[in-house]
């Protein structure tokens, strides 16, 4: 009988070595552990033999089953392995097929432009304050120190409304005035960001709305040297840190001393080329000490107080970034445009 | 303002390269445009912070040259062989110049014609074509004569665009020497900002050269070589309007010979962007150029006849009602009466510091020269100069303030000039008119002004030595500076305002490169909430989020772009923020909907692609009655057409766009702002599909109005056969609706019950209905209801629709018992059948 348990191995075992798949593994399983398995079949038998010799064979014909089901194992999970390695082997994806995005909305160039402006100048400490787009011609000139008809009214060209008193802001400068008389006297460090109109032919270079962000500080002992050293800190963080400036004189009615901040061209290394028309430069911020005149008409005494007020267009900036030549992109809304940011 | 670096350097004395001085220039204020070479050699290696351009001479090829003969062309009438020599050597030159033909035929010249020779292999403008193109000078054959060289023409040489003849110059001329050395210019081109219009003129850029050089300026003297009998007694003054015309002041010069100026003049004038006209003319508006004060020339004769043979007496006044005046371009001119004249006893015969008139002026045959040098009040000369779109140099100069002291020195130096150029005898004396000399202010700086405006350590007496550069007075006074300015400014104020102009002078002439960068002292201001600034930034981001772009239009509109976006189109009788002045009709008022907008941001866009999402935030402007000033409020518009997915390869048609889609945005831009119950109302507007429209309310607030867009409407924004969703929100409304803080609630610990539902209910009946029934009758207990099916056809009723609800029901404190669930959904059935006639469905 053990003899004959054995050789049942043995044949088993060899029969298991020629399985090559899944499916012969599954024939030889019900063949060798199955219910009609010869295994089971000699304990069938084992009434028939002596009592005496039943507990030993029960034993033998146990092990034999269980080393077969090891057997068994093994042989599933070398068979799986192989099959594992087989997939893998065929499925290949054509790498070089185009993906399946989600949808993606952007924001406006302009908005990217003017977010991160305001989040430099809020590291700062500028805080963002809003004032109205229609405007008082006594906002917009007169309480910024353009008296009636004076020539500095020329460089602004202004889109009036049917009540001759009111106009379009041609800049952001009345929320100078706007700001100071609701602050006045704490000290004040703001952006004025938003939306500006001029009476210009729309072309490539000019536009007859535009954004601008202008800032303003007001308090004490604020000098041109803080002004100087903080649009220069400000250039550094926008342009990279090793941009060169140049901050000259220049004029805007409604600061005194006023200075301009050009950056070295970006494009021609200040060399000269057509985008900073051949000068080297380029030309970023308006700025200066506050106008006396305007720190009295906002309700600050310019013998205590003084401040500096400097601008900027984000489109500009935007155009000067991204080597764009026509800013009539920027309210085109052509989605082959805007979606490019 | 063009300044000929010759004619600069009469007044300072320039030790550095061009290209510094363009740094210094610059950074004081004066921009300098370009750097125009003319002739001179543009320096090596030195870096130009600015436009350079125009042409250097070649000292060997480009030389003074004289024509000995001129003689004709063998072949052809309007050309001209000439003999000229370089000094070194003869040769024949063939030119078309019209000012030679006259002398062809008359033998060798008694005294040579000197011109500008440009030899073989030399570069030049090209005369010939428009604009500025370089060419070499090569050996041609024209109607079969060879001619390698040339005598040039202004234009040639990059002088003016003047190519109607070579030049001639003066006799002073040696032929050989390189024309470079003998007139080779460098043109510096400076924007004249208005703060400083003191300098449009040669004597101010030389006076800021001289400061920002540190390097004494050479005034001028203005002293007259007086020949003729005294002026007293040929003319009188009667100013009627002193505060208009604050000076006035009268020369004579007698024996003039009028005729063209010698070539330095005309040079001058033509590289400073003049015309030249004769020799009188060109003496007043070199003077101009020069030191800055307009001058007017007339012919005393005629002014003489007019006072029927007496001394004329020159008026100023306003205009009687009515009058007219015939100015120099011929013109008739209707006067305004702000308009300031210069008249005589016969009548009107010029505008005062704007345009002379035809009658007086210098002609051919003038004799004697009456020159006016008067001041005018700036604002009046803008006045007219806006009124009768009269823009002139002398205009310029004087709408920008010309301080009344220069109206003796204008007149002085045109005299002197005069003399020169005519060989006039001056007479003696002036007549002068001064009823209002300004108001000389005096300026008290201290020390601590210089520190606390410019964040510079500067001492008193450096302070008034900067100043004195620009020829500002100065005297200590205690421990401060009184400062007056010099008399040929107008723009220093009184009082602090007189103070930053001085400070701004200091900083100037000290260097805007030597202010130090420093960072502000004074204490971080207060800080503000700014809640609605952060909201509008979470709207965009949430909307870009959910695949839409955001779009920025132009607020300027119409009505009638407006009203497109009506189905019915109707006249909008709104009240509209309107411009006087407009562009374009299309842009004429201030827009009061952003939906309009938006709608032609997709009409621009359908010719290029299908799926179009986007948005825009942003403000209308809508009249206050009884107020001066709109209100401004912040709109956001939203549309969508075409494909729900950009199409991929692989998938199926991703179908379009629908108001479910919109609802979808609104609902994933509404719980992203965590704003309370949101809900969709069926309504009706003008520019929605009737049936697909619907009010957004949250917390029973209405926010805004949603729909499929009327297909009308649709059609007219280049969309006829795609569906377009649009939304139009209140933004100041729904940021009321944000919570300043939101609840977090903890995950469930317990788990849900899951189950689907099914209703039979009216075609009529709204799903949110139900949902909203469920919801309320399950209370805390279900957490979630959503509609999963909407069924209408064969299986149910004609007239009913089979709508199915997954619910989640779940506890916060317990795991739900079959028996709890089962008794909610009896309630909810029951609820659902007794108040809205719905029939749980079978399956």
């Amino acid at each position: 009988m053990q003899e004959h348990l054995n050789r049942l191995k043995e044949q088993a075992l060899a029969g298991l070595d020629k399985v090559l798949d899944e499916h012969e593994l599954q024939n030889w399983r019900v063949k060798h552990l199955g219910r009609s398995a010869e295994v089971g079949k000699v304990l069938e038998g084992l009434r028939e033999l002596p009592a005496e010799d039943r507990p030993a064979i029960g034993r033998q014909v146990n092990e034999v089953k269980s080393s077969l089901e090891k057997a068994f194992a093994a042989k599933e999970q070398a068979l799986r392995k192989q099959e594992l390695e087989r997939s893998l082997g065929e499925e290949k994806l054509d790498v070089t097929l185009p993906g399946r995005s989600p949808t993606r909305g952007r924001i406006h160039p302009s908005t990217q432009t003017m977010r991160q402006i305001i989040n430099i100048w809020a590291e700062m400490g500028f805080q963002v304050y809003r004032s109205r787009e229609v405007e008082t011609d006594e906002y917009n000139f007169g309480l910024l120190n353009f008296p009636p008809h004076h020539p500095a009214r020329d460089m602004q060209d202004s889109f009036y409304t049917t009540d001759p008193e009111v106009i379009l802001r041609t800049h952001t400068s009345p929320g100078q005035i706007r700001v100071m008389r609701e602050r006045a006297p704490e000290p004040i460090r703001v952006v004025l960001p938003g939306m500006c109109y001029r009476n210009e032919q729309i072309t490539a270079r000019s536009d007859i709305q535009f954004n601008q962000i202008e800032g303003l500080a007001v308090g004490n002992n604020i000098t041109m040297a803080d002004l100087k050293g903080t649009l220069n800190a400000f250039a550094r963080r926008i342009f990279g840190q090793d941009v060169r400036t140049r901050f000259r004189g220049s004029y805007f009615p409604f600061t005194e001393p006023s200075a301009e901040l050009d950056i070295e061209c970006f494009v021609c290394g200040g060399v000269g080329c057509p985008v900073c028309k051949r000068t080297g430069w380029l030309e970023i911020l308006g700025s200066g000490m506050v106008h006396p005149t305007v720190l009295e008409n906002g309700g600050y005494d310019p013998s205590v107080y003084s401040g500096f007020a400097f601008g900027m267009g984000p489109e500009r900036i935007t155009m000067l970034k991204h080597g764009i030549e026509d800013i009539r992109y920027f309210w085109g809304n052509d989605l082959r445009f805007l979606e490019q940011f | 303002m063009k300044v000929p670096l010759s004619w600069l350097t009469e007044f300072v004395d320039i030790e550095v390269s061009v290209e510094e001085l363009v740094r210094k220039l610059t950074l004081a204020g004066l921009e300098i445009e370009q750097i125009r070479y003319v002739g001179l050699p543009k320096s090596e290696g030195a870096h130009a912070e600015t436009k350079v351009t125009g042409l250097a001479w070649d000292p060997e090829k480009i030389v003074v040259g004289e024509i000995l003969e001129v003689m004709p062309h063998p072949n052809a009438d309007r050309l001209v062989l000439t003999r000229l020599s370089d000094g070194k050597q003869e040769h024949t030159v063939l030119t078309g110049a019209p000012n030679l033909l006259g002398l062809k035929d008359s033998g060798p010249l008694e005294t040579p014609i000197k011109v500008a020779y440009a030899k073989e292999g030399s570069q030049i403008y090209d005369g010939k074509q428009a604009g500025w193109e370089l060419m070499t000078l090569k050996p041609v054959k024209i109607r079969g004569v060879e001619s390698s060289s040339m005598a040039c023409s202004e234009k040639e040489l990059g002088i003016s665009d003047d190519h109607g003849g070579i030049i001639v110059l003066d006799d002073d001329a040696q032929p050989g020497t390189p024309l470079a050395d003998y007139m080779g210019d460098v043109v510096l081109d400076i924007d004249i900002l208005p703060n400083i219009a003191r300098n449009a003129n040669i004597l101010g850029v030389a006076r800021e050269t001289a400061a920002q050089l540190g390097v004494p300026l050479k005034k001028p003297s203005y002293k007259v070589d007086w020949k003729g009998p005294a002026i007293n007694g040929k003319v009188s003054l009667d100013i009627r309007e002193p505060e208009i015309n604050p000076r006035f002041v009268l020369g004579l010069i007698e024996d003039v010979n009028i005729a063209p100026s010698p070539f330095w003049v005309q040079r001058r004038l033509r590289l400073a962007g003049m015309r030249p006209i004769n020799n009188v003319v060109d003496a007043t508006n070199y003077a101009m150029l020069e030191i800055g004060q307009p001058l007017h020339a007339f012919d005393y004769d005629v002014l003489v006849e007019r006072a029927g043979g007496g001394s004329p007496t020159i008026i100023t006044r306003l205009p009687d009602p009515g009058e007219t005046l015939t100015t120099l371009d011929g013109e008739e001119r209707q006067l305004d009466d702000f308009t300031i004249l210069v008249a005589d006893t016969a009548g009107a015969l010029s505008i005062g510091g704007v345009m002379g008139g035809g009658e007086s002026e210098v002609s051919e045959s003038t004799k004697r020269v009456l020159l006016e040098g008067a001041a005018w009040d700036f604002i009046n000369i803008r006045k007219t100069v806006a009124a009768q779109s009269l823009p002139s140099e002398a205009a310029y100069r004087f709408e920008r303030g010309v301080h009344p002291a220069m109206a003796e020195r204008g007149v002085r130096r045109a005299l002197e000039l005069m003399r020169e150029l005519t060989g006039g005898a001056v007479s003696e004396g002036l007549i002068d008119e001064y009823p209002k000399p300004p108001v000389v202010p005096s300026v008290e700086i201290t020390q601590a002004d210089i520190k606390r405006w410019l964040g510079i350590e500067l001492e008193l007496d450096e302070a008034a030595s900067l100043l004195g550069q620009l020829e500002f007075s100065t005297e200590m006074d205690g421990n401060s500076l009184r400062v007056s300015p010099p008399d040929h400014r107008l723009d220093i104020g009184e009082g602090v305002v007189g103070k930053a102009d001085v400070l701004e002078e200091v900083a100037r002439v000290y260097g805007y490169d030597q202010i130090p960068e420093t960072q502000i002292a004074d204490r971080i201001p207060p800080q503000y909430a700014n809640p609605r600034l952060d909201a509008e930034s979470q709207v965009r981001d949430l909307l870009a989020s959910m695949g839409l772009q955001e779009a920025v239009t132009y607020r300027l509109t119409s009505p009638a772009r407006e009203a497109k976006a009506l189905a019915s189109q109707g006249t909008d009788d709104r009240e509209y923020i309107r411009l006087a002045n407009p562009i374009g009709e299309d842009r004429s008022a201030l827009r009061q909907d952003l939906l309009a907008s938006v709608l032609e941001v997709i009409a621009r866009n359908v010719r290029f692609q299908e799926r179009i999402a986007i948005f825009e935030i942003g403000p209308v402007f809508l009249p206050i009655v009884g107020e001066q000033l709109p209100l401004e409020t912040d709109r956001l518009a939203i549309a969508m057409r075409g494909p729900r997915d950009p199409l991929s390869w692989q998938d199926m048609e991703p179908g379009e766009m629908d108001f479910y889609d919109m609802t979808g945005v609104i609902d994933g831009l509404l719980t992203g702002l965590h704003v309370g119950t949101i809900q969709y109302e069926p309504t009706e507007h003008a520019a929605f599909h009737p049936g697909k429209c619907a009010s957004i309310l949250v917390d029973d607030r209405e926010l805004g109005v949603m729909g499929v867009v009327h297909p009308m409407v649709a059609e007219r924004f280049e969309s006829p056969d795609t569906a377009i969703v649009a939304a139009n929100l209140d933004l100041e409304a729904l940021f009321e609706r944000i919570p300043e803080r939101y609840p977090i609630p903890p995950v469930p610990a317990f788990p849900p019950v899951l189950e689907d539902l099914a209703f039979v209910v009216d075609h009529e009946m709204p799903a949110g209905r139900l949902k909203d029934l469920i919801q309320e009758t399950g209370e805390s207990l279900v957490v979630e209801v959503s509609v999963f099916d909407l069924y209408e056809g064969e299986q149910v009723e004609q007239g009913k629709k089979s709508l199915a609800f997954s619910i989640v029901y779940q506890a916060e404190d317990r795991t739900l018992t079959d028996d709890e669930v089962a008794s909610l959904r009896e309630k909810i059935v029951k609820r659902l059948e007794v108040e809205l006639g719905a029939k749980l469905r079978d399956y």
